[in-house]
């Protein structure tokens, strides 16, 4: 194979990998904060890809317009799931906040089967099968809108983190329970709003990706094991780990279906994981446990 | 009386925190050690290299003749070392007598003859009584009681006594420091990490002091606490 | 270490359990085929959440990839029988090795190298999936096309080579299973059980009583994954076909280790209860829903999701601690 198709794969695996990564940043956001495993991380993505579908078939809304919106109706839905279900959750052992999400992943899989059917559906927009060309690379546009766009929800995360006083009480939570609670931080609040956020982060991702991959209800559980292997490869709690991890994920899968078989794929991210997990535990960007 | 625990220039160091610095002492065999000093002198540091948690940077701790730094936390209980933790962890969902079956199933590999040793120390501790309680229902001076009791069980030569009697009423702490003195009379050496100096007092034979990682005293604990060093390096920080 | 199996048990215990075992074993003489086929998927849960409950009921230890080692029982057994001719029985003396060795891999993975709670399992799920795309790709056991048991109409019952009636599956299970519970009581009451306890209450505290806890670990992972690939040697003849996409599917481990979390971890009547209840609650929402009219595909699940979240909320420890105390079974159970 000549050069340049293996360079125009990797280019289209490395976009689609910073999508990956929003939708990881959002488990990592949550996991870092609440300590809880979102396991119906994929399948809240599916929520907004539906969404995002309803409105481009019934109003001729373009995904990209929407994206804002629908990432508010997936935070909402994060907050009330978090302050209505899991918040009493949040001390129970792992087994049982693992139940919980399955059972919470179960019933969102199924009301989707039964709203939606069970067959494939895309959106088809102007700019579908557009691309752009600089000499001989060719990039799909709509790859390349959803990146962009992934890059700046994760730089506007990134932002009301760093510089705003919610975002700051949130990092605080995440440092020490204990210690925000003393101080008068009303936790639970912040612990719905942060499943809010990470919530929207895959909501977001899941209106880009409706532009890139068909969508079932059934496709829940492989993102939610993406993200998870994702989140683990780039360093659990770290946002620029969440993106790095994302990239190098998306170029492992793209190159990999390139060389082998599409549908071995993931294989290699999981071999990925189980190397990451034996020799750098705490992830990519993850700072070391004491 | 020989040295049954032997620690040779041992230093630790965290990031740039010197922790314990070039330390040295022998525990006598069927004595009573204790080692004092204020906070984060790197007391819990020196009994976490003993009993295998840490590995020190340098120096060496040999325990009846052999060297045992480098071992792990099991390995050490096994050749004879007891340990209790400064923040109690009995296994909370167990029964008190299962604690204390699970220390002693350690040298035996009989349940029902691991059974009978762990009632001895339960009756031993006064907790025979509390058996069938499940451990996370005990106050905490049974607690620390149970803690000593699940390390007894696996018939140590020397236990390692951290800060047991913090947070205990001078009551409860009289009644620990006469179980202590009586199982040092049956031969059990004991290293004490403690804060509360009336217990130190009642119960040590000899004492060290530690500051900033390093010994500024060592000697019987009524001399010791006479020491100007040692008054100075206390001083504004806890009272005695 | 079996003489003390009937130690601390109540006569009320017994009694019931006696019962349970007479109702179970005379059932295929009233039961109809379908109740039948619903009751060997019960006696199956019941026996892998037995096998899973080691691991994680006693020693603390989450994984959430079971399904491989059914999944490798069932292609080891199977491919044996196809390509070989080998009988299930002798099929097993292979599976069972297989599987052990699977888990001692991945038990060896994590444990030298630290990996613990989400970490490990994620770590077994990854590791499920990486086989169930790798089994996709396996010419030897027919990729995803699948491999298929030669099958024919049974009119006599072959327990050699498990070839027969459904009946047959039903009373090996049965079998199984109470072996199982059986086995598990005597782990539990024996030294290896009291370090799995302390080591799942508290790792380190437990290696400061002197356990070695990597040792005690791997053992649990071992005996539990061996445990499993039985039953997945029996999956394999009892539906006679196998597909990597179904028996490696992450939805596999979770149907496994459903039934011993709502039932109560840790405790040796959860999986059973568990089973019982999810398998029952299933079937009986099916039949609602068909009774009702409604065949909408999904809608099964969506109250089954429902069910879910009422039992974990209200029951945190799961069926059987309450249960127990209900019916005043106050047994010494962990």
């Amino acid at each position: 194979m000549p050069f340049d198709v293996y360079l125009n794969v990797a280019v289209g695996g490395l976009l689609t990998g910073l999508v990956y990564g929003l939708m990881a940043l959002g488990l990592s956001v949550i996991f870092g904060v609440v300590r809880v495993v979102n396991f119906a991380h994929g399948e809240m993505m599916t929520v907004a890809m539906y969404i995002a579908i309803v409105l481009f078939s019934a109003l001729h809304l373009d995904p990209l317009i929407m994206l804002v919106p629908i990432s508010v109706v997936l935070f909402c839905f994060g907050y009330a799931l978090q302050a209505g279900v899991i918040n009493p959750f949040i001390t129970r052992p792992e087994h049982s906040q693992f139940l919980l999400l399955v059972a919470i992943a179960i019933i969102i899989i199924n009301v989707l089967l039964i709203i939606f059917g069970p067959d494939a559906q895309s959106v088809q927009t102007s700019y579908s099968y557009d691309s752009f060309q600089v000499g001989k690379l060719i990039v799909d546009a709509t790859k390349l809108y959803a990146a962009a766009a992934a890059l700046a929800v994760a730089v506007a995360l990134y932002g009301f983190f760093q510089f705003t006083a919610i975002g700051t009480a949130i990092r605080a939570c995440a440092d020490n329970y204990t210690g925000a609670l003393v101080v008068g931080l009303d936790v639970k609040h912040l612990y719905a709003l942060t499943f809010g956020l990470g919530s929207a982060c895959v909501g977001a991702a899941g209106v880009m990706l409706v532009l890139i991959v068909d969508v079932t209800p059934s496709l829940g559980p492989a993102y939610t094991l993406l993200a998870f292997v994702i989140v683990i490869t780039g360093g659990l709690g770290s946002m620029p780990g969440a993106l790095l991890g994302g990239v190098l994920i998306g170029l492992t899968e793209a190159m990999a279906g390139l060389i082998f078989t599409p549908s071995a794929k993931s294989m290699f991210a999981f071999a990925i994981l189980v190397l990451v997990l034996l020799f750098r535990p705490q992830g990519i960007m993850g700072k070391k446990a004491a | 009386m020989s040295a049954l625990l032997k620690v040779e220039g041992i230093s630790k160091r965290f990031r740039g925190l010197l922790a314990v610095d070039r330390l040295s002492f022998d525990v006598p065999e069927g004595g009573i050690f204790a080692v004092i000093g204020p906070n984060g002198a790197g007391k819990t540091t020196l009994f976490n290299m003993i009993a295998g948690v840490y590995l020190p940077d340098n120096g060496t701790i040999s325990f009846a003749g052999e060297r045992i730094d480098g071992l792990s936390s099991d390995r050490i209980c096994q050749r004879g070392i007891g340990r209790t933790f400064q923040i109690v962890r009995p296994f909370p969902a167990l029964s008190v007598e299962d604690n204390v079956i699970v220390g002693a199933l350690m040298r035996r590999h009989d349940v029902l003859e691991a059974r009978a040793h762990a009632h001895e120390v339960l009756r031993r501790l006064d907790l025979y009584d509390k058996r069938a309680q499940r451990a996370s229902s005990l106050t905490l001076p049974d607690r620390k009681r149970l803690e000593v009791a699940r390390s007894l069980a696996t018939d140590p030569k020397l236990l390692l006594l951290d800060e047991v009697m913090a947070g205990l009423r001078p009551t409860e702490t009289d009644r620990i420091v006469s179980i202590l003195k009586e199982l040092n009379r049956d031969g059990l050496t004991i290293l004490l990490i403690e804060h509360v100096m009336r217990a130190v007092m009642a119960l040590a034979g000899r004492t060290l002091v530690l500051h900033h990682g390093a010994s500024i005293a060592e000697g019987a604990p009524a001399d010791v606490v006479r020491d100007p060093a040692v008054i100075d390096s206390y001083l504004g920080a806890e009272d005695i | 270490m079996f003489s003390r199996l009937f130690e601390n048990v109540s006569r009320r215990a017994l009694v019931l359990l006696g019962a349970l075992l007479i109702g179970l074993f005379g059932a295929p003489l009233v039961a109809s085929d379908y109740l039948l086929t619903v009751l060997i998927l019960i006696l199956y849960f019941a026996y892998i959440g037995q096998a899973w409950n080691i691991m994680m009921g006693f020693a603390g230890q989450l994984s959430l990839g079971h399904a491989l080692y059914v999944g490798l029982g069932a292609y080891t057994a199977a491919a044996l029988y196809v390509h070989f001719g080998i009988g299930p029985w002798i099929g097993l003396l292979v599976a069972v090795p297989v599987a052990g060795l699977a888990g001692a891999f991945i038990g060896y993975l994590a444990f030298r190298f630290k990996v613990g709670g989400v970490y490990f399992a994620i770590l077994t799920i990854a590791v499920a999936e990486f086989a169930r795309v790798g089994f996709d790709h396996l010419t030897w056991t027919k990729g995803s096309s699948g491999l298929f048991l030669p099958v024919a109409q049974y009119t006599r019952n072959d327990l050699w080579l498990l070839r027969g009636q459904p009946v047959m599956f039903y009373y090996i299970l049965l079998v199984a299973a109470a072996l199982a519970f059986v086995f598990c009581r005597a782990l539990l009451q024996s030294r290896i059980g009291y370090f799995w306890l302390a080591i799942r209450e508290d790792e380190e505290a437990a290696r400061s009583a002197g356990i070695d806890t990597f040792r005690y670990k791997m053992i649990a992972v071992v005996i539990s994954s061996a445990m499993t690939s039985f039953a997945g040697v029996i999956y394999a003849f009892y539906y006679n076909n196998l597909f990597p996409e179904q028996v490696f599917h992450i939805s596999r481990s979770i149907e496994i280790i459903l039934g011993p979390i709502v039932g109560g971890v840790g405790t040796l009547f959860g999986p059973i209860i568990g089973a019982f209840l999810l398998t029952g609650m299933s079937e009986t929402l099916i039949a609602a829903l068909h009774a009702l009219g409604i065949d909408i595909p999904g809608a099964k699940q969506v109250f089954y999701g429902f069910c879910l979240l009422l039992v974990i909320a209200a029951l945190p420890d799961g069926i059987w601690p309450w249960l127990s105390r209900r019916i005043g079974l106050s047994e010494r159970e962990k």
